[in-house]
């Protein structure tokens, strides 16, 4: 984990998600404010690399950069007469209150907490030659009811949502 | 201070990954509080969702395996909070346009119709 490549890039990789996701808040254009969640979700899916998840790194493209910033478009696109203004905020002093003081108190307690962590040798990048067998055993094996469930779950958003933007036929 | 005393700071560690997840979470709580926009509430549910993943995936790799748990139990959660996610996505836009088309607004201070 010490590889100063690695380091660099988890440096780099926060920094782009931490100021990426706080230009969301920050920036009057709605429709900016999506393109620089594409951007958080894209430096998260880099962070999520340097944990050698790369199957999720590029799951977290595909959907989240991909999929749902697209929907994300359309829904602005969609409701052209609505204010697009996204610096029309309520209650920011408590909002950035609430939200800071989260985030410190995780931040403290992260490391505070004495957390039973691998050994340094045992933090090796052979131990995660590839996530994607792995990643497939558990779904078929131990977690297939959820997989089953999840996609009755997919399923029924997909028909929700075609069943609640459909127009009424006219008689 | 030497290096070598600075390292366990400067080195990513299972801390750094949390203290990042929680920025990122944090971020997202103060874009769910306070936007009025619906579309920009749901952007802050799915950078909350994110940082959420980002908390498992640093305990999968920290930590070490449970007994009795498959590989990268961490990793399926993932997967399943992706797809929730989607789902999530795809009925609350559906629903925002919904709202547009009676409304005319996606103001959330506007839909106040149960309001005693």
């Amino acid at each position: 984990m010490d590889n100063p490549g690695v380091v660099g890039a988890f440096y780099l990789l926060s920094g782009v998600t931490v100021l990426s996701s706080l230009a969301v808040f920050a920036v009057r254009n709605l429709l900016h404010a999506v393109v620089f969640l594409v951007l958080a979700f894209v430096g998260m899916a880099g962070i999520f690399i340097t944990l050698s998840a790369d199957f999720l790194a590029v799951a977290q493209i595909l959907i989240y950069a991909g999929a749902v910033s697209i929907l994300l478009v359309f829904a602005v696109m969609l409701t052209p007469l609505a204010d697009r203004n996204n610096a029309n905020s309520l209650f920011v002093l408590p909002g950035v209150a609430v939200a800071g003081g989260f985030a410190t108190i995780v931040a403290l307690v992260a490391v505070a907490t004495d957390w039973n962590v691998l050994a340094e040798e045992d933090l090796g990048y052979r131990s995660f030659a590839t996530t994607i067998a792995d990643i497939g055993q558990a779904l078929l094996g131990p977690y297939v009811l959820a997989f089953e469930v999840a996609s009755v779950l997919l399923l029924a958003a997909l028909i929700g949502a075609i069943v609640l933007v459909r127009e009424e036929e006219r008689a | 201070m030497t290096f070598e005393e600075l390292k366990p700071f400067i080195v990513p560690g299972l801390p750094h990954y949390l203290a990042l997840s929680g920025q990122v979470f944090a971020i997202g709580i103060l874009i769910a509080l306070s936007k009025r926009n619906a579309i920009a509430v749901l952007m802050g549910v799915e950078l909350m969702l994110n940082a959420t993943n980002l908390a498992f995936l640093a305990f999968t790799r920290f930590v070490p395996q449970a007994q009795g748990t498959p590989a990268l139990a961490g990793h399926v959660f993932v997967v399943f909070i992706l797809t929730v996610a989607a789902a999530e996505a795809a009925v609350a836009l559906a629903m925002a346009v919904l709202v547009y088309r009676r409304r005319e607004t996606v103001d959330l201070d506007r839909l106040n119709l149960l309001r005693w």
